[in-house]
């Protein structure tokens, strides 16, 4: 991985300029695969794929895809497949999507099949869609999905882009300017040589003698004791302030960014997909710990997404550069699945759980009392104010100094949260006036006191 | 018992003439260390590699190399669970209502559990009995993570799985049926509905099943008394809240009496309200915690006990009691006398295992008319049968048991013939025990069942007729453990599980329609009562219509109660044994919070001893001293009862023990399967002769001195009565408040002021009227010593447990102590005048006011950090550690401590505790803060503090903190109610209140404005914001 990072780093722009051709590459192929579905579609005549692609993210894309087993089967050409294997037409299909368990009740074969091979749950009946939505959902269904496609051209390119950009490295680049300086040394030394020699034969001497004469600076420096005894100060003072520095550093973990045993990125998470901090952190509403969330919140999502997409235009250069293809992420899933005992292929839980041991990164010490839905439910305060840019952290760091400083200048400085909290009312009029102020800041409230977090 | 067996470290030692042996007993070190030919050889020396300056490089390096690798911070792991329970949050509280039921303590309590461990028991407020946790159902959370737990079941010895054990039991139990050996069940007492269901169901199964109900300590005479005249063997129910008037036989009704629970009851009539207050006469010969609560206590020996009884009855009844020694007659005139003007709002009670003892004092009951007696529920929480264990173990010794199922019980320890016991269960063929600790029982029975805690199981209990309660487990089973019921069921080859078992019992019998997760939600249940004028009714008129047979023929036996009464002799010193508050019957002598609790009365934790009066001390030449580490010594004596001895028993000098009596506690000299620091005391079970508390005594002196861990060495206040302030009812009704409870005065340009006046304050007052202002009332009348209070602040706030030795060295932790004191003249009031007239020879008054009265009046004091707001310990800390609070609170910051313990010495109360080491992680305290089975019932919101630090009590700030962000949260004013600290949510008698002054509407405001309001040492000037009441005391004295 290391490797590859160091290629990428000069071949950003080329990289950059076979990316762009690759994505319109991909564009051209989606629009010719349209163009064919558009064509398929009107000659069987009886749905749009198009908004049969938009009804069936709506509402089949939670059990079903295409080309792959979920909740629920495999949906790619069901009808032909249906009318091959089993001499069902579209009306058996109409009536199992508008009301399964009312098939299944009725003891029809197929429906009983399919009830039991998939754990007897019962499809979500869907009697809102009429017959013409769900010929539009069976024509996306029986176009060829041409995403995959697609997406091997665009490894093929990436593939292409990878082995292009070898080529010339830092090590060469820096090799050459330590063959510069070492000529410019070389040539100083020689220069300086023949001046010399030049001088020697032109008769001039050498001011050797005269130098001899003059007291050395630092001797003169020693024999001054009042300059030793400030300098000597100066060093002290300096010193200790660096060493009071570094101290003050030790056990400070700012920037901190431990290794996960998942690869989990944030900025995909919540920056690229926007998923609100508490979806997952959601104990940070009532408890002390913000949490991390336990792997079944994990598949509430990743049930069925199996793979990573990324962008429709496909990884960033900068994610190349890091190794984050999409391939890597899609493995990072595998994992959560392998901790979780999912097993793909049946859609079912194994059992065989392997807990994932994070590394923890923000470690207050055990003698601070730190509660989150004081800080994210009463308070207000959005979670970046302390995790910082989580929403871009592709790994996950100790964005604050989690310092006792740090917490006291934000109570000194934050103003409390009271409109519409029937608690501080009576509170906030009292001490608005003894402090003849509107907006009370923590520490007025007593936020600085040593017992409200240590105890 | 003693054991005549030697014991041999070598073989060598068998041989008398064996030289080595001598050798060793003389010098344990016959070789020389060889220091000296290693640094006299010159050569060898100078050869040597390493040479000084070396090993000072090595050392140098290895700490520079230590000191660097600290600043590494260590890596923590995280592990969040797979798929998260949606009850449970990480970081926020779960509360279960549930029951103990142990045999010894049954409660209904609910359940503080934190990401799914069990960390606290709380009271159930539901409950209306039995819903207040003593100390013992308090710390019983500790047990449950019991490092020396049976881990699964064994048989002789080895680990077996449940399968073979469940199949060998039932092929034994199958092929029995046939035989004339029967199977027996010899169980604790359960009241529990479903497991008498599923009993009966197991004789049906295996008819030739016999279940025998076994307490260690008995109430078999209150049993059959009550069943003699009431038809049901079952004990009475008592309100004492009712009662004006409770005269007590010995009773210890506050401590475990008739299964206890009856403290919160008693604590409600004792406050003074509309200036009445109940009055408590209680005759007994150890001083109890009920005697020690009492308004007149008269020492008295069993014997004395029983015949004022009997004339008591003949004064009430109108009978003439001849016999008897005249010298009781005084107190039964004076109690006759009271009991007749209460009338029926008196009540007496005894704690004689006596049947006619018990038989007369249901009579008077009835006579009276009681009104706090309650025959028609009665109380099931005893219902060992004596005679039936008697028979049980002449049973297994002649081989006609062929199989014995124990639960709940340790008859090898308990019982008073416990050799015989053993000696019958080897006879045995199937032995089983369900065991939570490898005791006794367990070692000498063939198959252990490793039992479930109550914290894992499923159960319920009828405390009391139609008060029923469930218990649910609260955590998974933590070993491979199964409870009783569960394998009854097996081994009856039903598949059901106890759960449904108990539910089906529920849904037919007991809820009558109504909504079984209710119940299970609420813990308790009451069966809908019948409205209560038509039970009266029915009731007067079918007692006047039997009046004259029932009396008829219930006179004849009573007079035969009363006759032998009287004529009861006793043959010299009395024994009295007695259960510890803290202790028990024992069967949580492994818990080392228990073992620490300090006894409410002596002070002494981690031992039992016998306690004799002064009188009998100097006559038997019996000690106490303290040594010149504040330690107490004490002698040792030798008892004998009845042939069997008990060597070594240590003595305290018990001021109020009745002359020639002597007391000695059960629950301790447990040995089996436990660590050696729990194995304390010594086992008064040896001497509990058919099952009669009082016992003849032979009391011999033995050599030697023992050394106690006590933690109050002070035995009197010495007349300065600020610190327990109290008075007489009628002085509190008829007097200005000013007579009874003074403000101190101090000079200010030659006037007397209040202390508590500003201008007598050297320090400027802090506003704290806006917010929250925590304030703490502790009634002195309410208050009984129970020390539920120190336990459940043990749990709270993850208090430590030092040991024996470093409580003896003054360094107990306890952040709430219950001081007692005793007074030196009849009453404390009496000291205060000896002391005030008293202008010559000061000092040999005040020597003689040190020496508590042979029967004194007793106060006891909660004393916790007093939260000052003017703090003494504040201005001495030369790093601001502790800094006060607006709302109140003194606040510890430890981190920021170093230890100088200037504030420890600067404060009034002496409740601040130095951490003198670790006590956590380190095995010179192998409690349980020292495995990772006893770290899971520490308190996750408060830190577990570090050596070199002070603590001390926090007002728990962690729970009011919680209050306040709640309310936050829900953007809600704190309701009154809502505050709570551990001690005062444990405090079931009410005389712990807690909450915010600066709420006008609460409770405490209002106690605040009281009249018996005072603070400990006011004349101090620390404003402390825990104040007292005055404590009231309803005797004949003016």
């Amino acid at each position: 991985m290391k490797k590859v990072l160091n290629r990428h780093l000069f071949t950003n722009v080329l990289g950059l300029s076979l990316l762009l051709f690759s994505t319109s590459f991909y564009a051209q192929e989606e629009a010719a695969a349209t163009e064919v579905v558009a064509e398929e579609a009107s000659a069987s005549g009886d749905g749009d794929p198009v908004k049969g692609k938009q009804l069936f993210n709506q509402n089949c894309a939670a059990c079903h895809a295409l080309n792959r087993k979920m909740t629920g089967p495999a949906l790619a050409n069901v009808e032909t497949r249906l009318a091959e294997d089993e001499g069902l037409d579209r009306e058996w299909l109409y009536t199992w999507i508008k009301n399964s368990a009312g098939m299944i009740a009725s003891g029809d074969s197929y429906a009983n099949k399919i009830y039991a091979e998939y754990n007897q749950a019962a499809m979500t009946a869907f009697p809102t869609l009429s017959n013409q939505d769900i010929d539009d959902i069976l024509a996306y269904t029986a176009a060829p999905p041409p995403a995959p496609a697609a997406a091997t051209a665009t490894a093929e390119s990436e593939g292409g882009s990878g082995e292009g950009s070898g080529g010339i490295s830092n090590e060469i680049i820096l090799g050459a300017l330590v063959l510069v300086f070492g000529l410019l040394v070389i040539m100083l030394f020689l220069v300086n040589n023949t001046l010399r020699s030049i001088a020697r034969a032109n008769g001039v001497v050498l001011e050797k003698a005269k130098a001899e004469k003059r007291v050395p600076i630092w001797k003169a420096f020693a024999q001054n004791q009042f300059l030793v005894l400030v300098a000597a100060i100066f060093l002290l003072l300096g010193s200790a302030y660096f060493a009071y520095g570094w101290m003050m550093q030790v056990g400070v973990d700012q920037g901190y960014a431990p290794v996960q045993p998942i690869h989990y990125s944030h900025k995909i998470h919540a920056g690229n997909n926007k998923i609100e901090c508490k979806y997952c952190h959601s104990s940070a509403r009532v408890s002390k710990h913000s949490g991390i969330p336990s792997l079944n919140v994990c598949m509430n999502c990743h049930k069925s997404i199996y793979e990573y997409t990324g962008n429709p235009e496909g990884p960033s250069a900068e994610d190349l550069a890091n190794g984050y293809t999409n391939e890597f992420y899609t493995g990072e899933i595998k994992k959560l699945y392998k901790a979780v005992g999912w097993d793909e292929e049946n859609q079912r839980y194994t059992g065989e759980t392997q807990p994932v041991e994070w590394v923890r990164i923000h470690n207050l010490p055990d003698f601070a009392y730190f509660n989150h839905s004081q800080h994210v439910s009463v308070a207000g305060i959005e979670c970046q104010t302390c995790h910082g840019p989580v929403e871009e952290m592709e790994i996950m760091y100790q964005y604050a100094p989690l310092t006792m400083g740090w917490c006291i200048n934000c109570h000194r400085e934050t103003n409390i949260k009271v409109e519409g909290n029937e608690y501080y009312e009576a509170i906030h009029a009292e001490l608005s006036k003894k402090y003849g102020v509107e907006e009370l800041t923590a520490a007025m409230m007593g936020g600085l006191e040593c017992g409200k977090c240590h105890y | 018992m003693a054991s005549n067996k030697k014991y041999w470290k070598s073989e060598a030692e068998l041989n008398p003439n064996d030289s080595i042996v001598e050798a060793l007993r003389q010098n344990e070190f016959t070789e020389q260390i060889p220091v000296d030919e290693f640094l006299g050889d010159k050569e060898n020396l100078s050869a040597t590699t390493t040479n000084r300056r070396d090993f000072l490089k090595y050392v140098g390096f290895s700490t520079a190399a230590a000191a660097v690798a600290a600043c590494e911070g260590p890596v923590h792991k995280s592990i969040p669970y797979v798929f998260q329970p949606d009850r449970i949050v990480p970081g926020v509280a779960n509360y279960y209502a549930t029951t103990i039921a142990d045999g010894f303590d049954f409660a209904s309590i609910l359940v503080k559990t934190r990401e799914g461990r069990p960390i606290k028991i709380e009271n159930n407020t539901d409950a209306k009995v039995n819903g207040g946790a003593n100390a013992r159902v308090q710390a019983s959370v500790l047990s449950l993570y019991d490092s020396t737990r049976v881990q699964g079941p064994m048989a002789n010895g080895e680990p077996i799985e449940w399968k073979i054990l469940d199949a060998t039991v039932r092929a034994k139990l199958g092929s029995l049926a046939n035989s004339n050996q029967q199977i027996v069940l010899l169980t604790q007492t359960h009241a529990s509905p479903s497991t008498d269901r599923l009993i009966a169901e197991f004789k049906e199964a295996y008819p030739n099943t016999s279940h025998v109900v076994y307490d260690a300590i008995s109430e078999d005479a209150a049993l059959n008394a009550f069943n003699t005249m009431y038809g049901e063997r079952a004990l009475p129910d008592y309100d004492f809240e009712k009662a004006e008037l409770i005269v007590s036989f010995g009773a210890d009704f506050l401590g475990d009496w008739q299964g206890g629970g009856y403290d919160s009851s008693y604590a409600k009539g004792r406050v003074p309200k509309n200036g009445k207050m109940s009055k408590h006469i209680q005759l007994e010969s150890n001083m109890s915690l009920t005697g020690a609560n009492a308004d007149h206590r008269y020492p008295m020996t069993p014997t004395q006990q029983k015949i004022a009884l009997a004339k008591l009855y003949g004064k009430l009844n109108g009978s003439n009691v001849g016999g008897g020694t005249s010298d009781v007659d005084e107190a039964v005139d004076q109690m006759a006398a009271h009991i007749r003007k209460a009338g029926s709002k008196a009540v007496v009670v005894t704690g004689l295992n006596d049947i006619n003892a018990q038989t007369v004092v249901l009579a008077i009951n009835k006579l009276l008319s009681s009104e706090a007696m309650n025959a028609e529920q009665p109380r099931y929480v005893r219902q060992g049968d004596v005679a039936k264990v008697n028979k049980l173990v002449s049973d297994m010794n002649a081989g006609r048991v062929g199989a014995l199922i124990m639960d709940g019980v340790n008859p090898a320890y308990s019982l008073p013939n416990a050799a015989d016991f053993v000696s019958g269960l080897e006879k045995v063929d199937v032995s089983v025990s369900f065991a939570y600790n490898n005791d006794e029982t367990a070692q000498a029975a063939k198959y252990v069942a490793a039992a479930s805690h109550y914290l894992e199981s499923w159960g319920d209990a009828q405390i009391k007729k139609g008060h029923f309660s469930l218990a649910q487990p609260t955590i998974r089973e933590l070993f491979d453990t199964r409870q009783f019921q569960s394998s009854l069921l097996t081994w009856m080859g039903n598949d059901k599980s106890y759960y449904d078992y108990i539910k089906e019992t529920w849904d037919t019998s007991i809820l009558q329609g109504s909504s079984w997760n209710q119940a299970l939600q609420d813990g308790v249940f009451v069966t809908s009562e019948t409205p209560v004028a038509d039970v009266e009714v029915t009731d007067a008129t079918a007692s006047s219509e039997d009046e004259s047979s029932a009396e008829q023929s219930s006179i004849a036996p009573i007079a035969a109660a009363v006759r032998s009464l009287v004529n009861s002799t006793s043959g010299g010193t009395e024994l009295v044994l007695y259960s510890k508050v803290g202790m028990g019957d024992g069967r949580q002598a492994t818990n080392p919070w228990l073992q620490e609790f300090p006894d409410p009365i002596s002070r002494v934790s981690w031992d039992n001893y016998i306690t004799v009066s002064k009188a009998d001390a100097e006559q038997w030449g019996f000690e106490n001293e303290n040594v010149a580490n504040g330690g107490l010594d004490g002698s040792y004596a030798k008892l004998t009862v009845d042939g069997t001895v008990l060597e070594n028993v240590p003595v305290i000098i018990q001021p109020g023990q009745a002359k020639n009596t002597i007391g000695l506690s059960f629950g301790y000299g447990r040995r089996a399967g436990m660590k050696a620091e729990m194995a304390t005391g010594v086992n008064a079970f040896s001497l509990y002769k058919n099952f009669s508390e009082s016992q003849n005594v032979t009391v011999e002196k033995a050599s030697g001195m023992h050394e106690f861990a006590c933690v109050q060495l002070h035995k009197t206040m010495m007349g300065r009565g600020d610190i327990i302030k109290e008075t007489t009812l009628e002085i509190f009704n008829t007097k200005d408040k000013h007579e009874w409870n003074y403000m101190p005065q101090v000079t200010l340009n030659h006037q007397e002021i209040p202390v508590t006046s500003p201008d007598a304050d050297l320090w400027q007052e802090f506003d704290r009227s806006i917010g929250h202002h925590f304030n703490m009332s502790i009634d002195l009348n309410a208050c009984t010593g129970c020390g539920a209070c120190v336990i459940a602040c043990h749990a709270e706030n993850n208090v430590p447990v030092v040991g024996k030795k470093e409580i003896r060295l003054s360094r107990d932790m306890h952040w709430l102590r219950i001081d007692r004191y005793y007074s030196s003249e009849e009453t404390f009031a009496q000291d205060e005048q000896t002391k005030d007239e008293s202008a010559d020879g000061y000092r040999a008054t005040m020597l003689e006011l040190e020496n508590p009265s042979e029967n004194p009046q007793v106060a006891f004091q909660p004393v916790m950090c007093q939260h000052c707001n003017h703090a003494p310990c504040e201005t001495v800390c030369p790093v601001a550690a502790t800094a006060h609070s607006r709302q109140g609170q003194n606040h510890m910051a430890y981190n920021r401590c170093v230890g100088t313990r200037y504030c420890a010495n600067n404060c009034p109360y002496k409740v601040r505790r130095f951490n003198w080491f670790l006590y956590n992680n380190n095995d010179e305290f192998d409690f349980n803060m020292n495995n990772d089975l006893g770290k899971m019932v520490i308190n996750p919101d408060v830190n577990v503090r570090s050596r070199g630090v002070m603590e001390k009590c926090s007002l728990c700030i962690q729970m009011t903190q919680k209050t306040i962000l709640d309310a936050k949260r829900e953007g809600r004013v704190i309701k009154d109610g809502e505050f709570q600290t551990a001690c005062s949510s444990a405090c079931s008698s009410g005389a712990i209140v807690f909450g915010d002054i600066n709420d006008e509407e609460s409770k405490v405001a209002e106690l605040k404005k009281d009249d018996r309001m005072y603070h400990l040492l006011e004349h101090v000037g620390t404003k402390p914001n825990v104040f007292y009441h005055v404590k009231v005391r309803n005797t004949d004295e003016a």
